[in-house]
């Protein structure tokens, strides 16, 4: 018993007894925790099946409003240069297909870490000539949303290299870190305690797969980033800007140790 | 409703009698006119007024809207196909404006 006790310690943090005496099995199936193993729980499994249903059905996810409003962008010429998203990438639907579930990305000209925001805004103000969209703007997140969808169901493949290890370290120690007057870290409800209640609501494993997604609370479309800033408001935490370099990060984190979650945007969330 | 964007799903081909559902999305704040900001004052009404649908001319479909709909709302209704013809989808919100989807039907 003592030597399965110390391999308990030396693995995960035991929670009962139970766990202990199981020490060995327990490690194996550590739960659904990234690394090479399953892909995590989307946060579209924790939804009542009517609220799958209005999810994946076209005609019925409000999301889908956005979508349109992406297309038609997609379409319009803007800025000086009098050029379209279409006049250099085409099709979205083959020029953009799988893109979304590889960022975020970093920008090898500049070493700047981007996510999908932050990347349509570059080739506006380079590309096209044109203002940056605000962050959180109808028509960013109509864009993004409209570009994400073009990898549905794709599965997110974010990769760690030399160029984006310190963002990915970053980010990770973001999510392992206690913060706020509550003093909780993302990890102690996002992974310890996901898949449990909180109150009305299931904690989900953070999987920023269904992003820019309908929250209901919001009754609008939503960024990741203003995602996080009501888990900041949450902790009563410090909420950073949109697009900071702290939430762009932490979405680094998330989209590696999401890896192999499909894509689903526009998703729905309570 | 400048950005208003509104969809409407529904089959583009049917027999003669069947029963055709349509699925329509508008998006639309329906600010409730209940609400009042940081400052405490009043937050005016802004919300879908009417929604009116034409099949080939003649009026199928006529729902009011008031505060207790959500945003974005969403109405699903049925119909019979008669005849080949346009559906005309008309919004109208409480400052006036107007958005309008037409989609054909046609009936085999």
């Amino acid at each position: 018993m003592s030597v399965a006790m110390k391999q308990t310690v030396s693995g995960r943090a035991s929670h009962s007894a139970l766990a202990a005496f199981f020490c060995v099995a327990a490690v194996v199936a550590a739960g659904p925790a990234s690394a090479g193993g399953e892909p995590l729980p989307s946060g579209t499994s924790f939804l009542t099946q009517s609220l799958q249903a209005q999810q994946s059905d076209e005609a019925t996810n409000p999301g889908m409003l956005w979508i349109s409003e992406g297309a038609l962008i997609w379409q319009t010429p803007d800025g000086a240069s009098g050029a379209s998203c279409a006049t250099c990438h085409g099709d979205a639907g083959t020029s953009m297909k799988g893109v979304a579930a590889s960022y975020p990305k970093v920008y090898g000209k500049t070493g700047e870490l981007l996510n999908l925001e932050k990347r349509i805004n570059l080739c506006r103000t380079s590309q096209q000539n044109a203002e940056p969209y605000a962050y959180e703007s109808d028509p960013l997140l109509a864009l993004t949303a409209f570009i994400a969808r073009q990898s549905l169901g794709q599965p997110i493949n974010v990769q760690i290299d030399d160029a984006s290890r310190a963002f990915y370290e970053r980010g990770k120690a973001m999510f392992y870190r206690r913060q706020g007057q509550l003093n909780l870290s993302c990890a102690q409800c996002h992974e310890a305690l996901a898949g449990k209640q909180l109150r009305g609501d299931t904690i989900s494993y953070g999987v920023g797969n269904g992003y820019p997604a309908y929250r209901l609370e919001w009754q609008t479309l939503g960024s990741l980033h203003r995602r996080l800033r009501s888990c900041s408001y949450g902790v009563r935490a410090r909420r950073f800007e949109f697009g900071s370099p702290e939430y762009l990060s932490l979405e680094l984190f998330l989209a590696v140790r999401a890896q192999g979650v499909p894509v689903e945007t526009p998703a729905i969330r309570r | 409703m400048a950005l208003a964007t509104a969809r409407v799903s529904m089959p583009k081909e049917v027999g003669k009698g069947d029963i055709v559902e349509i699925k329509t999305l508008i998006r639309h704040r329906m600010e409730t006119g209940y609400r009042v900001d940081s400052v405490g004052k009043k937050i005016a009404r802004h919300i879908v007024k009417l929604l009116t649908v034409t099949y080939d001319g003649e009026e199928i479909f006529r729902m009011d809207f008031t505060q207790g709909v959500a945003a974005n709302p969403f109405v699903a209704f049925t119909t019979v196909a008669t005849q080949t013809g346009e559906l005309v989808f008309v919004w109208v919100d409480d400052k006036g404006e107007e958005v309008r989807v037409v989609k054909e039907l046609t009936v085999a």
